[in-house]
């Protein structure tokens, strides 16, 4: 499964496409998108160029993002493993089963 | 320090109003994000993976007191807190809003204060030895001559879209603190058999993925030829560099390709024809230059204190190097506080250090390329009080040259382009070392951590450098063993097979150990490294595999 993310135009933080085509700054509300679907609603998401900047797909696990990128999408998710901004309970940046 | 005049203050203003418009219009949509994208880098703004990040220039790592104190209240008002020091001397705010950033600018502006020119393919904020003006080993101040190039690379309209990058650096002490030979251009005050100062000049160093040192195409330049000279090489390179491969395109590429010999001969083809031209300096315009860059005089001067806690003569001893002037010392203010982030300080700190700096720093600060600050002139009375103030707020750790002085690029926690962290790896090493006193017992010794092979870390000229990749997914760290920044600069060789992150910090310490096994009498790690050879270390990295 796939799932769009990009950066929030006006302050640059990470968000989602939601199932019903709005953004969204919560992974869990990461609309699972199939191989298939997943290049046509990037298409779409793609003509939201006034509110987003460099929209992509990413591979969803079970919980967390997977595939090659599964760390860097994990920080995205979290912010900074480590660090002055360091969350206080990361919950991404753990490779996915 | 230099004080802007009419011309720049106006250029600045003005360019905010552009900058401003440029972001209004691109979210109303009227500018898509690909003609924004190259407006926004030329002013600094990068979009990194949490947020913007604004790079704020530091021309050649010179502050005063107000304007730590304005980056200390972008930090609290506009960041979350803090700001982060690089080993170009500039400093990063992680997480502006982009509807924030005119009004950044516009406090940066109140300090004479700008971000144009942080990015882009232009002439970039210029390097200079953090101990200019300052250092006992100084043949002359060389941010004068940094300031004339910051003034004539300013929106240079013929070196605007240059096909990458460019940076210079000056240096005007024996001992090379400014990284000459890794700069696109490297500068270095030297005196003629007559006494005349000018210059040496360096051609085509550069880190990334295609380290090189810079050749010497000059052994002494007139002061008067200075922007004639860089107008010359920067012509040659504009016409002849690549800009099909964005990898090939650096002026190291270029001199690589034509040849030393041939390249030289293209920049004094050129140089010889505008010698003469409306670029030579006239003796006027330096000394009207070097007038803002005097050397410090003071009544009374008072000797280095003799008495003091344990704590204090430590870090005097770490932390503290000899002045010029006497009566006066240079302090290393550490950002390496044992497992912190390198080169970051919070708002509080910012502002402590201002309050420092106007009261003890004779009103000046500098951004060291190892990410840390240097008050250069404190009076030896003062030296004691400094040190209070900084340890109350944890700013006085005694490590300055030491293996936890780690210098460290943001990696994968912050940038878009890194392959691996470089942070947490960082932390780590320092936290080893320093539970282990492998810091002290070790000596001098430079550590580097990059998250990626652009190598803004610098790992390619540390003596033990740390660079981490991405295999399939997982982190995993290459060591690098005998780089060296400065006077006897070098580009440091793989070991062997990459490490886990996890196993990086005990190698560190087994390096340190097999060094202080290896040593004789007084010599450093780098000297032994030399001496011995790699290989010598290559066991201890790999013992536990």
């Amino acid at each position: 499964m796939k799932a769009i993310t990009a950066n929030r135009l006006t302050d640059g933080r990470v968000i989602y496409r939601t199932a019903d085509a709005e953004w969204s700054t919560d992974y869990n509300a990461a609309h699972a998108l199939s191989d298939t679907e997943a290049e046509t609603a990037l298409a779409a998401a793609e003509r939201d160029a006034s509110i987003i900047v460099g929209p992509y797909l990413i591979e969803l696990g079970e919980t967390a993002p997977a595939g090659q990128k599964w760390r860097r999408e994990g920080i995205r998710i979290d912010g900074p493993t480590s660090g002055t901004t360091r969350p206080s309970a990361p919950a991404h940046t753990r490779r996915a089963a | 320090m230099y004080r802007y005049d009419d011309y720049d203050a106006t250029l600045v203003r003005e360019r905010i109003g552009e900058f401003r418009d440029q972001i209004e219009r691109r979210i109303d949509g009227r500018l898509s994000e690909d003609e924004f994208k190259p407006l926004r880098l030329m002013n600094g703004v990068y979009l990194q993976l949490h947020a913007y990040m604004l790079r704020v220039a530091i021309p050649y790592g010179t502050l005063n007191g107000a304007q730590v104190r304005t980056l200390g209240q972008i930090a609290r008002q506009y960041d979350r807190g803090y700001g982060h020091f690089t080993t170009r001397q500039n400093i990063q705010f992680n997480w502006p809003a982009l509807t924030d950033v005119p009004a950044i600018l516009e406090q940066l502006a109140d300090v004479e204060m700008h971000a144009i020119q942080t990015s882009g393919n232009c002439i970039r904020n210029t390097t200079a030895d953090p101990f200019s003006g300052a250092a006992a080993d100084e043949l002359e101040d060389g941010r004068p001559w940094a300031e004339i190039i910051r003034q004539w690379s300013s929106l240079h309209p013929e070196f605007t879209f240059l096909p990458r990058k460019f940076k210079v650096a000056v240096n005007g002490a024996a001992e090379d603190r400014a990284g000459l030979r890794v700069h696109d251009i490297g500068l270095q005050i030297v005196r003629d058999a007559a006494g005349e100062s000018g210059f040496e000049v360096w051609v085509g160093g550069g880190q990334g993925r295609t380290p090189r040192l810079a050749v010497l195409t000059r052994d002494f330049l007139a002061p008067r030829d200075l922007l004639s000279y860089l107008t010359a090489v920067l012509r040659v390179y504009n016409q002849h560099g690549r800009r099909d491969n964005i990898y090939k395109a650096r002026i190291k590429i270029l001199v690589e390709a034509l040849g030393t010999e041939a390249f030289i001969a293209e920049v004094e083809e050129e140089f010889e024809a505008i010698r003469e031209s409306e670029l030579r300096l006239s003796e006027a315009e330096i000394a009207r230059i070097r007038a803002f860059f005097a050397t410090p005089v003071i009544d009374n001067p008072a000797p280095l204190p003799e008495a003091g806690e344990p704590g204090f003569r430590h870090w005097l001893k770490r932390n503290r190097r000899a002045h010029k002037v006497t009566g006066l010392s240079s302090v290393v203010i550490s950002l390496k506080p044992i497992g912190g982030t390198p080169g970051d300080a919070s708002a509080d700190q910012l502002e402590l250090i201002a309050d420092l700096t106007t009261r003890y720093g004779l009103d000046e600060i500098r951004v060291t390329p190892e990410q840390n600050l240097v008050l250069p002139h404190v009076r030896n009375e003062g030296l004691h009080a400094v040190w209070l103030a900084l340890k109350a707020s944890g700013l006085a750790t005694p490590n300055a040259g030491l293996a936890t002085d780690i210098v460290s690029c943001p990696g994968m926690d912050y940038c878009s382009l890194a392959t691996a962290r470089s942070i947490p790896i960082a932390q780590a090493i320092t936290e080893r070392l320093e539970a282990t006193g492998l810091s002290e017992a070790a000596g001098a010794v430079t550590i580097k951590v990059d998250g990626c092979i652009n190598a803004c870390g610098h790992h390619h000229v540390a003596n033990i450098g740390v660079l981490g990749l991405d295999k399939r997914g997982e982190e995993y760290y290459q060591i690098t063993l005998g780089g060296a920044f400065g006077t006897d600069a070098a580009i440091g060789s793989i070991v062997g097979k990459g490490l886990a992150g996890d196993d990086v910090p005990a190698a560190i310490a087994r390096i340190l150990e097999t060094y202080l096994e290896l040593r004789s009498d007084n010599e450093t790690f780098i000297d032994t490294l030399r001496r011995t050879g790699a290989d010598a270390f290559k066991e201890a990295i790999y013992v536990a595999h």
